[in-house]
């Protein structure tokens, strides 16, 4: 689910930063989790990606206690690693493990918005069709002839699919990814085998480490 | 460390059991659970090669093989235990050998113990706080072999302190002259860590 | 829900630690490339697996697992060691946010 926050104080951020959100208990008991920033950079306001952990202690109460007009205590952004402007440049390869998607998201759609011509590649596991993550958003970027979206589903996938339906591997980045020539930049977020296993892929394909960032997500808030 | 915010309708995952509020220290909370909290990877030595020694300033020095250390006379332990992070677990089953037991027959006039572990984490603690029945160390929680996430082959075990001083994949003790700080100790954590009396960090 | 978490899978990284770590340092440290005492290899902040995020942050070599970035959070308190990194390189002028 996406949660949209509101603040005068809020800068705005970088494509790919983070927040780190503290819940307290009246009788100050805390707990304290991050949440990738899925919106593009705007002052004033940012939404957050939770994917609801079931027995969770945070996202549930993200997602089904807080309403409208409570407040959020969270501290960010951050992250100065795994951010893209388009000062970066590109070809980008953008590489998701479920909903490590987020950061990617606040990507794609800063390039859209800013109306960069930065070719974009976005190689998006899932387990399932209805599994993904701004679906129907990503089918309305990739109009755009310089934005790919492939899909990879592995555990179920519709009737007639086409698409691929394994985990990601060194085949399917080189068909997704091209050869890697210099100012090409690659961004992987998952979990974090995902994220380790697609690095190397990477790097057995012949882009430098130098042109590949990782971010490795936990269990996403729980 | 609490700030005047307040989530409203933020309860968390915690237990509460009025019946057994005296036996939570202060600051603390019941957890269903029992988080997973690591330094560094989990090792996996195998056990044909693991052994446990109690060295440094003692005579004479001591070691067992796996099949030796489990050969020992063990006991089953239930006992309260407490993270710094704020979690409590009540009446925790394990089985583990007395430190007592790997004491019997060591002379030594040292008076502090450093606990070394397959990975480099270290603990110190005073020698009087493993002997008298106070510390184990532990090959099974549960009823089952001690997982290798939960410090398997085998942990220390010393509940009266925080949990940070229950050192997983315990290798051995070096008992030493002088308190020497740990791995978290020479962070900022407590040198001893008594959750009764909140001894989180250095200067508690 | 399992008591048992695999540590690969729940393992983060640096980009975990930062919001701890830009306490410490002026800047936001996560593009700060580390050299390890271990064995000289180089690395981003961000891209080191993270261990112990519930007491700190003890980043480690991904080639090696030498730890080196330890942060302790010790209430009001955070201490650093980084003598398992030869040195710190930081880009100054750069926006990080």
């Amino acid at each position: 689910m996406t949660l949209r926050l509101e603040s005068e104080a809020w800068p705005g951020h970088l494509p790919g930063q983070h927040v780190d959100v503290r819940l307290t208990a009246e009788d100050g008991y805390q707990a304290q989790r991050s949440y990738s920033i899925a919106s593009t950079p705007a002052a004033g306001s940012l939404a957050l990606t939770v994917e609801e952990i079931a027995g969770g202690e945070v996202s549930p109460y993200l997602s089904e206690e807080l309403r409208s007009g409570d407040r959020l205590e969270l501290r960010g952004p951050i992250g100065g690693y795994f951010t893209w402007t388009e000062a970066n440049g590109g070809p980008l390869l953008l590489v998701a493990g479920g909903s490590g998607v987020a950061p990617l998201m606040s990507m794609l759609r800063y390039r859209a918005t800013i109306g960069s011509a930065i070719p974009a590649t976005l190689l998006y596991s899932s387990r399932a069709w209805d599994e993904i993550i701004y679906r129907e958003e990503l089918e309305r970027l990739s109009a755009d002839p310089a934005v790919r979206v492939i899909h990879t589903l592995t555990r179920s996938h519709p009737d007639g699919w086409d698409g691929y339906t394994r985990r990601v591997d060194a085949a399917m980045l080189e068909d997704a990814a091209g050869e890697p020539e210099p100012g090409r930049l690659a961004y992987v977020c998952g979990p974090t085998q995902f994220v380790e296993n697609v690095a190397s892929d990477l790097v057995a394909l012949g882009y430098l480490p130098t042109w590949v960032k990782t971010e490795r997500f936990g269990p996403t808030g729980g | 460390m609490v700030g005047e915010f307040i989530s409203r309708g933020f309860r968390g995952r915690r237990q509460e059991d009025p019946a057994v509020a005296g036996r939570i220290p202060p600051g603390q909370y019941l957890t269903p659970g029992f988080p997973v909290l690591s330094a560094g990877p989990t090792p996996h030595t195998p056990l044909m090669q693991w052994d446990f020694t109690i060295e440094g300033a003692v005579r004479p020095a001591r070691r067992w093989t796996w099949d030796e250390f489990r050969a020992l006379p063990s006991e089953s332990i239930t006992v309260d235990i407490h993270c710094v992070t704020k979690w409590s677990k009540l009446d925790t089953v394990w089985e583990g050998v007395a430190i007592d037991t790997l004491l019997d027959g060591v002379e030594t006039d040292g008076t502090y113990v450093t606990a070394f572990c397959d990975g480099g984490y270290t603990t110190n603690l005073p020698l009087a706080d493993l002997v008298d029945g106070k510390a184990w160390v532990a090959f099974a929680y549960g009823g089952e072999p001690l997982a290798p996430e939960h410090g398997g082959p085998a942990r220390l075990l010393v509940p009266h302190l925080y949990f940070w001083k229950s050192a997983k994949w315990v290798r051995g003790l070096e008992i030493t002259p002088r308190d020497r700080p740990g791995f978290w100790e020479s962070l900022g954590y407590h040198d001893y860590g008594d959750p009764w009396r909140e001894q989180r960090y250095q200067g508690d | 829900m399992s008591e048992i978490e695999d540590e690969v899978t729940t393992r983060l990284d640096g980009n975990a630690a930062a919001g701890l770590l830009t306490q410490v340092f002026c800047a936001e440290p996560s593009g700060a490339v580390i050299v390890c005492a271990g064995c000289g290899a180089t690395a981003a902040i961000g891209a080191l697996p993270a261990y112990g995020l519930e007491l700190g942050a003890i980043l480690r070599c991904p080639h090696c697992d030498t730890a080196v970035l330890r942060l302790g959070a010790a209430g009001a308190t955070l201490c650093l060691d980084l003598r398992g990194a030869v040195s710190l390189r930081v880009r100054i002028g750069d926006s990080a946010s």
